[in-house]
């Protein structure tokens, strides 16, 4: 607590200070390589593991199972459906998955009959889904739709209420980056990409500028007065800002991916693939790229707008003139890049 | 009270917030005791267990389909799986042009067809009519008795489509059991048929048809007017067919007009219903039509949606259909559940290492907004049928985090309060002030996002975004109208104004310089300015350093603050006569 809080304390002051801003083509260059690999390794994979919903056919979980042997699913379906492509997967403990290609409603009942047969369970312990094969884009074209419409309308949102058009850019850019690069992770690790997954998704983007929105309250705040203020340059105080708002990033983030974590744990542990182990998923991986996003992207991003600013060149000119003559106050330790070494 | 500032009346908005929360038990309770709800959230399919079946809408021409046309279909949808005995489903359209359907247990497959097919709308000549009752046994005509049909029919009025049989039917005809029914075999176009008017309480025999929906190529409603063009004040709807439709209902038109009522009606059937079934006072020889009678605006406008919905009969493919048994949901359920006390108690454990004794602020309010959230739910489940579905208790469970995180901005705020040297009580007041926008206007990106998801989304998706915003609101109420209070009310208890280290706000950590009472005695604490000359030469330094650090809006809210002299003035006063006393020890 105590060591916790004086870092606090020093963040606050600015006593302590690491560089977002004055470091930024060193976190774009990272950004860069992280989305260049997880693109490079999703296409290596050959591309998305798209979920069922996708894919079409039909898909049969049977849980309660003590025997996971996939040969057990697979007779039982191609003894119903000699031609068929089946695969039985276990994927949870004492839990199956066999999918298929499309099965008629008879052959469906059939199919569920003979599992409930092969894994000695009851009938109360098989579910089938059938998914027609444009369902999954139905729901993902939906949620194109749903996404534009929130970043057109946050965008504004933003522009409003922070009386600069170049916060929302910022934020709307690193939130794109946000999204490619959780997609690029999903892709490159081969986790399976379902509605669910996309509900997940659609989350990140609600969080992600929610985090962002914060941050950047904090530094409208501190650049609200710029005439006035004396001794940082703009991208100091943006920096600054970033820093002082850490204690709140990194707590929120923890206690963002406690309770999701817990989900993904239990989902993924006794429930196997489904709605809860999908959603989280995306949201554990959306938060911690997110918060990251924030910090080193999005803060950065929009000292580097306002660079050209003419109020904002005018300061900067000021501030460094006075440093440079020597004035004695010129050596805050916030001001140059150098000043990392105390990190 | 004299500590309070102008934001502050805590125990009154705390209060409030208990009204709230004691008015919606209050409702909840008459309900529970009435019988009307079980206490409990309704629980969607994926947890109760059922079928789950996505539609999409499909038409003939692959025209577009109207959001009007939609709800049109949907509500024959709905009438279909009334009728045929399956309870509780529940029909919607999602996302503009996606119809969800939800049904306990697995629907067999003529139920399944019945969901998937295009309705039937066709206009039919009236040959006869009657009240809707069946005659009385003991008068009845036995069928023998009734005459054959004396030639072929030479047309759609012809009393020779009658035969014994249908005339039969008719008599026996009950439009009571006949509406209830729900479900009926479609009847051939060539031939005649009995059907109800549930409207007037007729029941007709109607012969072949003669024109088909499709051939309808606008309905609407409004004001009848006279020959003259002057409105008669009289709801009306407007219909008009394409040429084919034309030239047909000119031919039913002028064949129909001079007969005697009621063979000068013509009936509109849709799926084996009349829906009316007007007579004609002319011949309609441009394919625009007039329906006029006792219609109000909504029976004007119900009728021309149905009229449209039959220029563009719409049938479904089923997109994605899942069997989800009890068992599994209720699983999933569970564990879902656990996963959520799980996460809550990680959170709140965390906050305890962090904040310490206001770990409880954070723990107390997340049972609050809670409750709000469970109240809210169980009473939309019993107003709207609203269900709670697996993703939406995902919502829930992130929505932990989310709520959390409006404590920690808010905390946060306190400290750099207390950093810039106010005591707790001031600390409370100026955070607030600064935590509330920031607050407000996350919290409006996280309910604009739920809002935006739950208009333009499909299925699971709308159950996440409800809960993710009904939580965002209660987080909202929660913050405004008892965390605020609580820490306003907290900050004038002695264990956290005096900073005691384990009060999460010990303002020793928070970079000020404590002043020790000695042993045993609780610690007292000054603004930066005015401790500042009781530090060492070496300290002078780095508060001056502080001092500089502030960034200029924190200046100018100082510099404001004191010219205003505020509540603050009082209390900083009073810190400074602890210390002197404190000094003269």
């Amino acid at each position: 607590m105590s060591r916790l809080a004086t870092w606090g304390n020093e963040l606050y002051t600015g006593k302590k200070s690491y560089p977002f801003v004055h470091r930024w083509k060193l976190w774009f260059v990272i950004a860069a390589i992280l989305l260049v690999i997880s693109g490079g390794l999703t296409l290596a994979r050959g591309g998305f593991n798209m979920g069922i919903e996708f894919r079409g056919g039909s898909e049969f979980t049977v849980s309660g199972v003590s025997n996971t042997d996939p040969a057990a699913g697979e007779s039982a379906v191609t003894d119903v459906v000699p031609e068929t492509v089946v695969t039985a997967t276990n994927i949870a403990p004492n839990t199956m998955r066999v999918q298929t290609e499309h099965l008629d409603d008879n052959q469906t009942l059939e199919v569920a009959a003979n599992l409930q047969e092969a894994y000695g369970v009851g009938a109360d312990n098989v579910t089938s889904t059938f998914v027609g094969p444009t369902w999954g884009q139905a729901v993902s074209q939906q949620a194109a739709i749903g996404l534009i419409i929130f970043v057109v309308l946050v965008a504004l949102l933003m522009a409003l209420y922070f009386r600069t058009w170049k916060m929302s850019l910022a934020a709307i850019i690193g939130l794109f980056y946000v999204v490619a690069l959780t997609t690029g992770i999903y892709g490159s690790t081969g986790f399976e990409i379902t509605p669910s997954a996309i509900i997940g998704f659609l989350t990140i983007l609600s969080y992600a500028l929610y985090d962002t929105v914060v941050v950047f309250d904090k530094i409208r705040e501190n650049t609200d007065n710029l005439e006035e203020d004396v001794q940082r340059t703009f991208s100091e105080n943006v920096n600054l800002a970033v820093n002082q708002t850490l204690v709140r990033s990194i707590t929120t983030s923890i206690v963002g991916i406690l309770p999701v974590g817990s989900i993904l744990f239990i989902g993924a542990g006794l429930l196997g693939a489904g709605t809860l182990r999908d959603i989280s998923l995306a949201i554990f991986v959306g938060i911690i790229v997110g918060t990251l996003a924030t910090l080193f992207i999005q803060a950065p991003l929009y000292a580097l707008l306002r660079r050209r600013d003419s109020n904002v060149q005018e300061h900067d000119a000021r501030i460094l003139r006075k440093r440079s003559s020597g004035s004695g106050e010129g050596d805050a330790p916030v001001t140059e890049p150098s000043a990392v070494s105390n990190v | 009270m004299s500590s309070s500032t102008s934001s502050g009346r805590p125990k009154r908005t705390l209060g409030w917030l208990g009204a709230i929360i004691v008015v919606l038990t209050a409702v909840l309770g008459i309900g529970i005791a009435t019988n009307q709800t079980t206490g409990a959230p309704l629980l969607a399919l994926d947890l109760e267990g059922g079928t789950q079946m996505v539609l999409s809408p499909e038409t003939a021409g692959g025209e577009q389909v109207s959001s009007e046309q939609m709800d049109q279909a949907v509500e024959i949808i709905r009438q279909r799986v009334d009728g045929s005995g399956v309870s509780e489903a529940e029909i919607n359209v999602q996302g503009g042009n996606t119809v969800v359907v939800s049904l306990p247990g697995t629907p067999d497959s003529q139920t399944r067809e019945l969901i998937q097919a295009s309705a039937n709308m066709e206009f039919r000549a009236v040959i006869s009519g009657a009240q809707g009752t069946a005659t009385p046994e003991e008068n009845q005509t036995a069928l023998e008795d009734f005459p054959e049909p004396t030639a072929e029919p030479a047309n759609g009025s012809d009393p020779n489509w009658v035969t014994p049989e249908l005339a039969d039917e008719f008599q026996k005809l009950d439009c009571a059991a006949f509406l209830a029914e729900g479900n009926r075999e479609p009847v051939p176009e060539d031939e005649p048929m009995v059907s109800c008017d549930p409207q007037y309480g007729m029941k007709y025999i109607l012969g072949p048809v003669e024109v088909f929906g499709t051939q309808i190529s606008d309905a609407d409603f409004g004001m009848a007017s006279a020959p003259g063009g002057i409105s008669t004040n009289q709801w009306a709807v407007n219909l008009s067919f394409d040429s084919e439709g034309t030239s047909a209902f000119r031919e039913v038109t002028q064949r129909i007009t001079p007969l005697e009522s009621p063979r000068n009606q013509f009936a509109i059937v849709l799926d084996g219903t009349i829906i009316s079934a007007p007579s004609s006072n002319a011949v309609i020889s441009d394919g625009r039509a007039q329906i006029t009678g006792n219609f109000t605006e909504v029976t004007a406008q119900a009728l021309s949606e149905q009229l449209q919905y039959g220029a563009l009969p719409i049938s479904f493919n089923i997109e994605s259909e899942q069997q989800i048994s009890a068992t599994l949901g209720q699983d999933q359920l569970y564990w879902g559940l656990i996963a959520g006390l799980i996460g809550l108690i990680l959170v709140a454990a965390y906050q305890f290492y962090q904040y310490r004794a206001l770990g409880l602020v954070t723990l107390s309010s997340l049972v609050v907004a809670g409750i709000l959230t469970y109240l809210a739910i169980v009473l939309l489940g019993w107003s709207d049928n609203y269900r709670l579905s697996l993703a939406g208790i995902a919502g829930i469970i992130v929505a932990i985090g989310l709520t959390a995180d409006s404590f920690i901005v808010y905390f946060e705020r306190i400290k750099d309060e207390m950093r810039a040297g106010r005591p707790l009580a001031q600390a409370v007041e100026y955070g607030w002030a600064r935590a509330k926008r920031t607050i407000t206007v996350s919290k409006a990106v996280n309910l604009l996002a739920a809002v935006v998801l739950y208009f333009a989304a499909v299925g699971n998706v709308r159950g996440f975004a409800f809960t993710l915003g009904l939580t965002a609101v209660a987080d909202l109420l929660v913050v405004f109208m008892f965390t605020h209070p609580v820490m306003q009310l907290l900050a004038r208890t002695r264990f956290f104004a005096s900073g005691h280290p384990l009060s999460g706000m010990d303002p020793s950590l928070l970079g000020q310089e404590p002043l020790y009472k000695g042993a045993g005695k609780v610690r007292e604490f000054k603004t930066v300015e005015q401790a500042a000359p009781a530090r060492g030469k070496r300290n002078k330094g780095s508060s001056k350093e502080a001092q500089r650090r502030q960034t200029i809006a924190e200046k100018r809210r100082l510099e404001r603050e004191d010219q205003l002299g505020l509540s603050s003035g009082q209390q900083t006063s009073e810190s400074v006569d602890a210390g002197s006393s404190e000094g003269k020890k």
